[in-house]
């Protein structure tokens, strides 16, 4: 049977990995390259970089970037921030990313999802949703967690789905930095809902959430997280270890 | 040389990075004089059977693959051109492929259990036939899992499969026939338990 995925983030601006990473044996702790590598070795199952640039220097940058890490690491990788466009997916696959995941892009124009899936295949189209408990529903929000769209979440994704999105990567803006574990409530609602694979983010604190969250729900196909993995918190050969333990399916 | 075979279908980025880790110099070329010049061949691909089989077709490198692998060149296809390496795909239709290994490709949908999410995206463990091990897969251990993305699957095939993936049901991971060689997961994804399959291919008397 297929195994469960870990998945480390990385926010990359202008070229440098954004959070404070540190870990031994690494030389420039903000390289996404070093980084990427460093995470392949000790067991990553495929690795999210997310561009968090502005300009057109840090788009390039960021390119470039990616090239060179799809040139060492042979993972599958994926790409997101600020894909608004089928030239943006061009972009990025064609520097090696595997699947490319749109958020705020797809809200301004569905179609986008459409379009990339006749174009690469839904295999490759990632949504990313940033979703919010409001007066007892989930929303979707835009702009990294800023803007309430007003939507409800679980048919925005129901949707993106129908249109043609291979996975949806859930971030819950509830949980995410609380470091309590997943959003499983949410998560489980997604999970009811669709039949893509699922990527569980945002509460992870520690390798027992992991456990719980693939435990709890069978239907999830991976966890994401991004700073218990940077700052060592949780080292992904222990977590696969206390996984395996558990019984849970990994690589 | 080692040589990619361009026929307008998917991307050979990762392909190419994965196979110059391991020391080979691939080229990329849709072009018959430099197919018959290489050594060996990579057959990539992604997205649907019959656009591929007929891009193969219409560019006449169909042609040129079947006489390769006639005079015994080693020709490995990947995922989708593995899948092209059977006689026929019912993929939304009926469609013909090289015909180079006995078999068809079918669709996930309605064979396997019904919870199970199609495609089959994600790692998983190669499993072995009762049979001894095709040297093309000696490097992998046992428990050592790869990266498959697929929605249909050879089958009717059992004499050249070499290497299978449970899920819901036991699909073919890998098929071998003489010098024609086939990965339905991406080896150029799959870590070093990839690198080392395509180091063994490219390195390997076949």
């Amino acid at each position: 049977m297929i195994t469960k995925r870990i998945i480390p983030c990385l926010d990359v601006k202008d070229g440098r990995v954004v959070k404070g990473v540190n870990f031994e044996g690494l030389s420039d702790v903000s390289s996404p390259i070093e980084l990427a590598e460093y995470y392949t070795n000790s067991g990553a199952d495929e690795l999210v970089f997310y561009d968090i640039t502005a300009s057109a220097e840090g788009r390039s940058l960021f390119t470039d970037i990616l090239r060179q890490t799809a040139s060492r690491v042979f993972i599958p990788l994926t790409v997101g921030g600020g894909i608004s466009t089928l030239e943006d997916f061009d972009r990025v696959l064609k520097c090696g990313a595997d699947k490319v995941s749109v958020n705020s892009g797809a809200i301004r124009d569905p179609d986008l999802i459409r379009q990339a899936a006749l174009r690469y295949g839904s295999q490759c189209v990632v949504l990313s949703a940033d979703v919010k408990r409001v007066d007892g529903q989930f929303r979707v929000f835009a702009r990294g967690g800023r803007d309430d769209t007003g939507m409800e979440a679980i048919a925005w994704i129901k949707k993106c789905v129908d249109l043609g999105a291979g996975e949806i990567v859930v971030n819950s803006i509830d949980t995410d930095g609380v470091k309590g574990g997943f959003d499983l409530e949410m998560l489980s609602a997604v999970c009811d809902a669709v039949k893509v694979p699922v990527i569980a983010s945002g509460g992870a604190g520690k390798k027992e959430d992991f456990t719980e969250l693939f435990r709890a729900l069978p239907g999830v196909d991976a966890g994401l997280a991004a700073s218990v993995f940077h700052f060592g918190e949780i080292a992904i050969p222990d977590l696969k270890a206390e996984l395996r333990r558990n019984g849970i399916l990994v690589r | 040389m080692i040589a990619v075979i361009d026929y307008g279908v998917g991307n050979v980025f990762s392909l190419c990075r994965s196979l110059e880790a391991i020391g080979q110099t691939p080229v990329v070329t849709g072009d018959p004089d430099q197919l018959r010049k290489a050594d060996k061949l990579f057959l990539p691909g992604v997205g649907a059977f019959a656009d591929a089989a007929a891009k193969l077709r219409d560019t006449g490198l169909d042609r040129v693959i079947k006489e390769e692998a006639a005079k015994g060149k080693p020709l490995m296809g990947i995922c989708l051109g593995m899948q092209l390496l059977f006689e026929e795909s019912y993929e939304f239709g009926q469609y013909e492929g090289l015909g180079l290994i006995p078999g068809k490709v079918i669709g996930m949908e309605g064979t396997i259990p019904a919870e199970l999410k199609i495609p089959h995206i994600g790692w998983n463990r190669l499993l072995f036939p009762d049979r001894p091990r095709h040297p093309l897969l000696q490097t992998v251990e046992d428990g050592d899992c790869v990266y498959f993305v697929h929605s249909f699957y050879a089958t009717d095939c059992d004499e050249a499969v070499i290497a299978q993936a449970e899920y819901g049901k036991v699909l073919t991971a890998a098929v071998a026939k003489g010098n024609v060689m086939g990965c339905q997961f991406h080896p150029e994804k799959s870590g070093t338990v990839g690198l080392n399959i395509l180091r063994t291919f490219c390195e390997g008397t076949w």
